[in-house]
């Protein structure tokens, strides 16, 4: 008789930590079971346009992971799946899936001619809602699995262009949820991160004024996948900004927002400098900051962003946005060296908001230890582990590292089962 | 392969833009076993009929005319061991890309057909690998990250061996009584728990701790280094599978910190002395024996300082919250300023930072110190601080906060600076030994610092990146050195803090178990993640000019007296770069050769009227250039019909003979494409674009002596996402082609 398989560990998110802990764990001969609530993985970072502090595009680095997770007999990946609930077992957890209805299945080929035919819009969840785009659709360019999806709920009355359209068989509007349950020795939470709502921070003009923009959304302005081809334009009248600012700790080292440093927001905002400064070399750049936290290493690139001609370093809080005159936008900056008020103008103001975990806004029916910002820590006789930001606010090198790490101790926790 | 089923899919709009049948046609004049065509061939009937055709036996290579490579490649997965599958991407670089129905196009298919069906005749099945794989992990270094290392690989399952240069384990941590918090809600100091970490490991079933331990040699290969350790009682020698480099940091030396009074005034001292002191519960000025009333902590002491250490340590602001934390606790009169230039709490210290603020005793400002003085008491001259311009500040002692060296050596500068001190001596002119002595002199640093002992050619330590740092992918791939099985973790491998050296030692210890089980399975670690082919040299052939030796990225190849390679294959991640090095064209992969790549170079056709039908190579990185081709067409963006696209591993694994072979068939100009190199490099193989560029130019010099213009030659560097450059490039490099007229070679 053959031993029974072992179990599997599930990872829960197929962002860059859930991919990592998978990869990892799986290249080390263990199965694994990677679960995404979207339709295909990435999370965040296939947002970001490049990273600090090369200036590459993550896809690079996407690309080696999605080969490494195609070619892996060991790992299955589960899009558009979320956990619908868990138990503990003797040997770890049992627990149910609930996978989305597959209206578009396998055997599509990604060949375009649904989308040439389908007649509703709705706004791109991948450029975070900054354009519109139709129904059906590819999710992005570098979509993994490359299959189209498709937002049913958009769909006029009756209309079944896109089966019409679809030679292979792929498309099935009246595809239904499913349910499945699963036996796995340990599981490894990665579910990452959202930016903390502009809405809330309306003194500085986020979700009031619309040339007052978060970090993440100056990220899809710059990618040639955004919503502008990768021109970094004002959202308000399509024209290219002559004054940027930024403003650092927008809602962070906050106690009336969030409390900790998103650790990542500084580099961040440095880097978006210089998609700027490369666009539109004659532009002026200020960032207005608490402190410059740009550690290890990353001081090179606050060295090499702060040379930049036209881009300015001020250490001062922002306090208020509002909407000025020449259709600028007006700041007032408490200067804390000077003890005094400065004011400025900008045509663009890019808010570096913080990260904020999912789960502080998506519930997860799993028994966590979390902390009061809903970072989510450990639990070795739980078997459960965290990576990534789900674990703690850090950059895609840190989380990377971490991933690693919760992969190793989620299969140490889960052995012998 | 011998036996080629050619399958063309007509899905997509293939069927529509080519003629499939004069298609099937050019497959079946190469002689193929079988010809098959099907509407959907990714659809389960489609993938069916390859299934049966491997399941009879009727071929032994599958040729999929259909889609990239990069798409449907769980579909088009089959038992490897039975079959090789050679994929011709006529959807993306055909059918997506070139206007239907037209003459051009259809030859573009054509080629591409060709092309394919000669590289999967060339291809080989990987020869079954066998050999003895040492599952144990040595982890060198006995401190957190080394201890966590080592706590790891034995929960993993993994016998481990820590050797550590001391005398007992616990590393620059080992003396602290205090933490910082981990857990809600962060505002106080946790006790240090490094205690029960060396109680655990020293008694650990599956883990060997060897104290007061020099590495003298580390030879082999993963899965079989042989390890010679001498320590005070004498030497021994084991076999380790893969290795875990924890070797810590050190502070830096601030004796070089005279500026901060250090060495000048007794009360001056660093963060380490007052960590001794804390742990030893005094608190007393040197000076006086007094317990001093107000400290003044220096952040950045040596740091961020382009004279010092440029970088910043990631861990001193949050070192200086602890010991301030401390000195509240344990001595609640002392009253603490804190000088910094920006304070560094990264996610939850914050919390921390907010609660020692707001401690009554404790005082914070932003400042530089441009200089420390005073007899008795110490006065800290303060510029640019929130206090204003050029205030003093006074304190009874200052605590400088200086920053972290790595416990590193750089394997490479080691080498450089032996090989210029051997050339010193038998250079063969006194201009060559000069030019020795001076680098050799530049290098000197260098001397004696070692501390694997690898024996590689390359040098005996990881190749360093910046600042001591190990080389690495350090944003996607961060514990991937250039030395295969050997990973670094703590704060050898970046700055960082306590918590995140704890947990970088599980992180390496995760690879080094995974790189022991990889090569169990006998298949290649990160990137070529479960490749089995392994390279093969026909070293009677080796003329001995160690090109492949020098600039294998990975250290992968020795080389005996005669400068003849020795292969190490567990060392080697399959990028090719040996292949392209080799002026002989000894060395080939079973799935990957010069002789392939050359070979579909010949199955190209090429017109010899050149006003009609110019023809142009590319050469693109599979992994870079590829991709962005195949989102251009994606897009639908049309480009050159005169171009030819050879996917490569590597822009490194060019061999010039290809670029010879395509110019004396008469292909007008061949571009290559590969990753961006320098500083920021982007090439996962880290080395193999610039070495690329490097060998080009060197072609074109060759070109310009055979009357040939080196403009005829172009190498491009193009990120992932620049797919909206390729059609400008091609259609550029096209109309400079045009403008250099017909390769005079064509038709010869």
């Amino acid at each position: 008789m053959s031993e029974p398989k072992p179990r599997p560990m599930l990872v829960i998110g197929a962002g860059i930590a859930g991919i990592t802990a998978a990869l990892e764990a799986a290249e080390a001969g263990r199965e694994v079971v990677l679960v995404e609530r979207e339709a295909s993985v990435g999370g965040r970072v296939l947002r970001t346009h490049h990273y600090f502090p090369k200036l590459c595009p993550p896809s690079c680095g996407m690309e080696i992971n999605t080969r490494r997770l195609e070619r892996n007999p060991r790992i299955t990946v589960l899009t558009a799946t979320t956990v619908a609930g868990a138990n503990r077992t003797t040997g770890g957890w049992s627990v149910t899936l609930n996978h989305a209805p597959a209206y578009v299945n396998s055997r599509c080929t990604a060949c375009g001619e649904c989308q040439a035919v389908c007649p509703a819009k709705v706004a791109d969840p991948f450029n975070l809602g900054m354009c519109q785009v139709p129904a059906i659709r590819l999710p992005h360019p570098n979509a993994w699995p490359k299959r189209f999806v498709l937002d049913r709920s958009a769909c006029p009355a009756d209309c079944r262009a896109c089966v019409d359209a679809c030679r292979y068989g792929a498309i099935d509007l009246a595809a239904t949820p499913t349910t499945s349950t699963l036996e796995v020795s340990a599981i490894v939470v990665a579910t990452g991160w959202q930016p903390y709502p502009l809405d809330k921070l309306p003194e500085l003009g986020g979700g009031v004024l619309s040339d007052v923009i978060s970090n993440v959304q100056m990220e899809r302005l710059a990618a040639a996948s955004g919503p502008t081809g990768g021109k970094i334009l004002r959202p308000s009248d399509g024209k290219a900004p002559t004054r940027v600012a930024f403003v650092q700790c927008a809602g962070s080292r906050d106690v009336n927002h969030l409390p900790y440093c998103s650790g990542v927001c500084c580099l961040a905002s440095l880097k978006q400098a210089m998609y700027v400064k490369e666009q539109l070399p004659e532009a002026e750049v200020t960032i207005y900051y608490i402190d410059r936290r740009t550690p290890g290493r990353n001081e090179d690139f606050l060295l090499k962003a702060a040379g930049m001609a036209g881009v300015r370093l001020v250490k001062g809080k922002v306090g208020k946005v509002v909407q000025g005159e020449n259709s600028q936008l007006a700041l007032t900056v408490e200067d804390a060296e000077a003890g005094q008020l400065l004011h400025d103008r900008a045509d663009l103001v890019v808010l570096a908001t913080g990260m904020m975990p999912n789960l502080a806004t998506i519930p997860l029916p799993l028994e966590l230890c979390r902390d009061t910002d809903a970072f989510v820590l450990d639990d070795s006789k739980g078997r459960i582990f965290a990576a990534g930001v789900a674990r703690r606010p850090e950059d895609v090198a840190a989380t990377v590292r971490d991933a690693t790490g919760a992969a190793a101790k989620a299969l140490a926790a889960g052995r012998g089962v | 392969m011998e036996r080629i089923g050619t399958f063309i899919c007509t899905g997509c709009g293939i069927g529509e833009a080519l003629d499939v049948e004069a298609l099937a046609g050019v497959a079946r004049e190469l002689q193929c076993a079988t010809c098959t065509t099907h509407p959907a061939l990714c659809s389960p009937e489609g993938v069916a009929l390859v299934r049966e055709a491997v399941a009879a036996g009727t071929i032994d290579g599958a040729l999929l005319v259909a889609c990239s490579p990069r798409a449907k490649m769980a579909e088009f997965t089959f038992d490897a061991d039975k079959v090789a599958v050679e994929r011709v991407a006529v959807r993306e670089q055909v059918v997506w890309s070139h206007p239907p129905k037209d003459e051009d196009t259809q030859m573009l298919a054509e080629d591409l057909l060709r092309m394919g069906h000669t590289r999967l005749a060339k291809t080989q099945f990987p020869k079954p690998f066998a050999e003895t794989i040492e599952r144990t992990v040595l982890v060198v270094g006995g401190g957190l990250a080394g201890m966590e290392a080592a706590r790891a690989a034995a929960a993993l399952g993994h016998p481990v061996v820590v050797v550590e240069a001391t005398s007992a384990l616990g590393g620059a941590l080992a003396a602290s009584r205090d933490a910082l918090p981990e857990a809600p809600p962060f505002d106080s100091l946790h006790p240090n728990r490094i205690r029960d970490l060396v109680e655990e490991v020293s008694h650990h079933p599956a883990i060997r701790v060897v104290t007061n331990a020099r590495l003298t040699r580390i030879a082999g290969q993963p899965g079989q280094f042989s390890v010679d350790v001498q320590t005070d009682t004498g030497a021994e020698s084991f076999t380790v599978g893969a290795i875990v480099q924890a070797t810590g940091a050190r502070p830096y030396d601030a004796g070089k910190l005279a500026h901060l009074g250090y060495g000048q005034h007794p009360d001056v001292i660093t963060s380490q002395q007052l960590e001794a002191m804390l742990a030893s519960g005094t608190l007393r000025r040197p000076s006086d024996g007094q317990l001093p009333s107000r400290i003044a902590f220096v952040q950045c002491a040596g740091s961020r300082d382009p004279e010092h250490l440029p970088y910043c340590s990631a861990e001193c602001c949050g070192t200086t919250l602890r010991q301030v934390a401390a000195i509240h606790r344990d001595f609640p009169s002392v009253e603490t300023a804190v000088v910094y230039r920006d304070m560094r709490t990264p996610g939850q210290l914050e919390r921390f930072y907010a609660a020692v603020q707001n401690h009554p005793k404790s005082f914070f400002t932003r400042g530089e110190v441009a200089a420390v003085g005073g007899n008795g008491r110490l006065s800290l001259t303060l510029k640019d601080s929130l206090l204003g311009n050029n205030v003093a500040l006074e304190a009874d002692l200052v605590v400088l906060a200086v920053g972290m060296v790595p416990n590193a050596a750089d394997g490479e500068a080691i080498r450089a600076l032996h090989d210029a001190q051997r050339r010193a001596q038998t250079g063969e002119s006194e201009t060559q030994r000069e030019e020795a002595r001076k680098l050799a002199e530049k290098l000197a640093a260098h001397e004696g610092t070692e501390i694997l002992n690898l024996v590689y050619r390359q040098g005996p330590d990881l190749p360093a990146l910046k600042y001591g740092f190990p080389d690495s992918h350090f944003i996607c791939f961060p514990y991937e050195t250039r030395r295969t099985g050997i990973y670094a973790a703590g704060a050898v491998h970046a700055p960082m803090d306590a918590a995140q050296a704890a947990e970088d030692g599980w992180g390496a210890a995760m690879k080094a178990v995974q790189c022991i089980e990889a090569i169990s399975r006998g298949e290649a670690v990160h990137p070529r993640s479960g490749d089995r082919g392994i390279p093969d040299f026909f070293l009677q052939r080796c003329t001995q000019c160690k090109r492949c030796t020098e600039e294998c990225p990975f250290g992968t190849l020795n080389e005996d007296e005669k400068g003849t390679p020795q292969l190490n294959p567990l060392r080697c991640r399959r990028c090719g770069i040996c292949m392209g090095a080799c002026p002989e064209r000894i060395i080939s992969f079973p799935d990957y050769s010069v002789d392939a790549v050359a070979s579909m170079i010949k199955a190209m056709s090429v017109p010899e009227e050149f006003e009609e039908k110019p023809r142009i190579l590319a050469l693109m990185c599979e992994n870079d250039a590829l991709p962005a081709l195949d989102a251009a067409a994606l897009a639908r963006k049309p480009w050159n019909p005169w171009v030819r696209v050879i996917p490569i591993r590597c822009l490194g694994s060019t061999n010039i003979v290809w670029i010879a072979e395509a110019l004396s068939r008469g292909i007008d100009g061949v571009i290559l494409i590969g990753c961006k190199y320098g500083d920021d490099y982007q090439c996962h193989y880290v080395r193999g674009s610039e070495l690329a560029h490097t060998r080009l130019s060197n072609v074109q010099e060759t070109l310009t002596r055979l009357a040939l213009e080196p403009e005829r030659i172009r190498v491009v560097e193009l990120a992932h996402d620049e797919f909206d450059r390729i059609p400008q490039l091609f259609d550029e490099f096209a109309s400079t082609l045009e403008e250099l007229g017909p390769n005079p070679l064509k038709g010869f």
